[in-house]
């Protein structure tokens, strides 16, 4: 089952003084998440990703299109109280203590009031706030606000939960806390839809990835089939300083490291290259295919809008 | 009343509490028993007057301030802090997020209006001594200038969804002192002609009348107010209240939080 279906959501802005300037924000845009995965929502800074994120929250009403969120459509209200979200840089009313906020927010959400009491306890631990749990928002540092964010987001058991730039104004341990906070929730079977511009986070979490540039897709797929898609290379690492002439002669690209050489060949010339190393006596530690990083698949596919623009200019 | 409306309402009394909107309460307190110590020595007979009129007046210039400046940013600040943007992710009618504003702002000029109602009466009590049955009708003062609090507010809010709090003060600020006057363009109205008469007649009626809301200086005289009066007032600021607040809503339905 789909946990999100994107059905061509488009948005132009009218902008200029009389509004009559269209500046395109977001170009038709189709989408599918499947339940149960978490899916990288990736692009530079004004790609359109939180324009995307903002009009299946209902915040932006989007020029043309449609979602379908949970099986129903993304503008019935009881959708809502099945997911949550975490806005880009999150603010919240500064007067309230963490406790007071998440009990705010579940009123709202319409948690009962037996239950909100034990979740709040569970979320605050959750996050690591249980500690400050009375201490007023005001007081609160960046990471500590983005992690009170998270809270609110999965504060009533949402089945599908939205995170915009989760991991920014945080530290290395703060990130890697979300990135686990985000594992549990795909094992607990909830869906997360997370947008970021940082792709080792993203490479290292989704299941599936899409990438938006100008307010276009430029991909979607499987990490894996996405960063697999070399070239055809491999790299072959061998203990030793020396680099044999047969293996020069397969046209190999070597590198001395320490007491290891790694050269980089076809993997048509990889048997060539094993046999090569034999008959030197060498010892032989791996033999690596080469894969594309998502940043290196996430830069091709900007410099190829970016060329593309250029040509038809 | 829907329980999210409750819920926002609460909210946005606590933090206009928290905010410390309440200690103004200080200063009203702190004006009136001066002025209360100050005539009781110079004024003769009239200590009554001059007590009710004063403390009056203070009441509803300070809840003016207070119904501008909170409501002018009930709205904007939320949508320029971004605190709107997870509210409204949740199962929340946007119509249900203005009307629980308004109420919770309504609610905290209410408070503060019953508190600064104690210290009128504990004013007058200190001046002359007791209270005599005219004074019944203080009650009805104040429940007009809570009457005029709630167009205010309703106004403020109006503005404020769709426009920047500046504009939204000069917009809510300018309709209550036209208001106050409203009556005089009323007759104003009546003196000319033609299409004048027409576009002036039409803004008299369409601007909120505060001057029927203003029965301070009759109570000070301790004159009666008609309960027909009371009852005429009541319908028009609920009325003029409710089209502000659909205003609202139909604005903010409508609008997209960039």
């Amino acid at each position: 089952m789909a946990a999100i279906e994107i059905l061509g959501l488009e948005k132009i802005y009218m902008v200029g003084f009389w509004k009559k300037r269209p500046k395109p924000a977001l170009q038709p845009l189709h989408l599918t998440v499947e339940d149960g995965e978490i899916f990288g929502f990736l692009g530079p800074n004004g790609a359109g990703k939180t324009t995307t994120l903002k009009m299946l929250m209902g915040l932006v009403f989007p020029t043309s299109g449609r979602a379908r969120i949970l099986s129903h459509d993304w503008t019935d209200p009881q959708v809502k109280a099945q997911i949550g979200f975490l806005p880009e840089q999150p603010y919240f009313y500064d007067y309230l203590t963490a406790h007071e906020l998440l009990d705010y927010y579940g009123q709202l959400s319409g948690v009962p009031a037996k239950d909100r009491k034990r979740r709040i306890e569970e979320v605050l631990a959750l996050v690591g706030l249980t500690d400050v749990k009375g201490v007023q928002l005001r007081k609160f540092s960046k990471g500590m606000l983005q992690r009170a964010g998270i809270a609110q987001a999965i504060l009533h058991n949402p089945k599908l939960v939205f995170f915009d730039e989760p991991m920014s104004g945080l530290d290395p341990l703060g990130r890697r806390e979300v990135r686990d906070l985000m594992e549990q929730l795909k094992h607990e079977g909830k869906t997360v839809f997370f947008s970021t511009h940082i792709l080792s986070d993203a490479e290292a979490l989704c299941d599936r990835v899409a990438i938006i540039h100008k307010g276009e897709l430029r991909g979607v797929g499987a990490v894996e089939d996405l960063t697999s898609s070399v070239q055809g290379k491999v790299e072959v690492i061998w203990q030793g300083t020396q680099v044999p002439a047969s293996m020069k002669s397969l046209g190999a690209e070597c590198h001395v490291t320490g007491d290891r050489v790694r050269a980089v060949i076809a993997d048509t010339q990889q048997d060539a290259a094993i046999d090569a190393l034999r008959r030197e006596h060498l010892r032989l530690i791996a033999i690596i295919p080469l894969r594309t990083s998502l940043e290196a698949y996430f830069v091709e596919k900007l410099q190829h809008s970016q060329t593309t623009a250029g040509t038809t200019a | 009343m829907s329980a999210r409306i409750v819920h926002i309402a609460s909210n946005t009394f606590r933090e206009a509490v928290r905010d410390r909107v309440l200690y103004n309460l200080i200063a009203f307190a702190l004006l009136l028993s001066g002025a209360a110590i100050f005539i009781s020595q110079i004024s003769i007979e009239v200590e009554r007057l001059v007590v009710i009129n004063l403390g009056l007046t203070a009441v509803s210039l300070f809840g003016v301030v207070i119904a501008i400046f909170i409501g002018i940013g009930l709205v904007s600040k939320e949508i320029e802090k971004r605190t709107l943007y997870t509210v409204l992710s949740r199962p929340v009618r946007r119509w249900e997020f203005i009307v629980g504003k308004f109420f919770g702002l309504a609610g905290t000029l209410v408070v503060n209006t019953l508190f600064m109602a104690i210290g009128v009466f504990g004013a007058l009590l200190y001046v002359a001594h007791k209270f005599s049955s005219p004074d019944a009708f203080i009650f009805v003062a104040l429940y007009f200038i809570i009457l005029e609090f709630l167009i205010l507010c309703s106004l403020a809010l109006l503005f404020s969804s769709f426009s920047s709090p500046l504009l939204s003060a000069v917009f809510t600020f300018s309709l209550f002192v036209i208001g106050s006057f409203a009556d005089d363009l009323r007759g104003f109205a009546e003196m000319t002609h033609g299409i004048t008469r027409a576009i002036v007649t039409a803004a008299a009626y369409l601007v909120p009348n505060f001057s029927t809301l203003n029965v301070i200086s009759a109570v000070a005289h301790q004159q009666p107010v008609a309960g027909q009066l009371i009852l005429q007032n009541s319908f028009y600021a609920l009325f003029y209240t409710a089209m502000a607040l659909s205003g609202a809503v139909l604005i903010f339905e409508r609008r997209n939080l960039k």
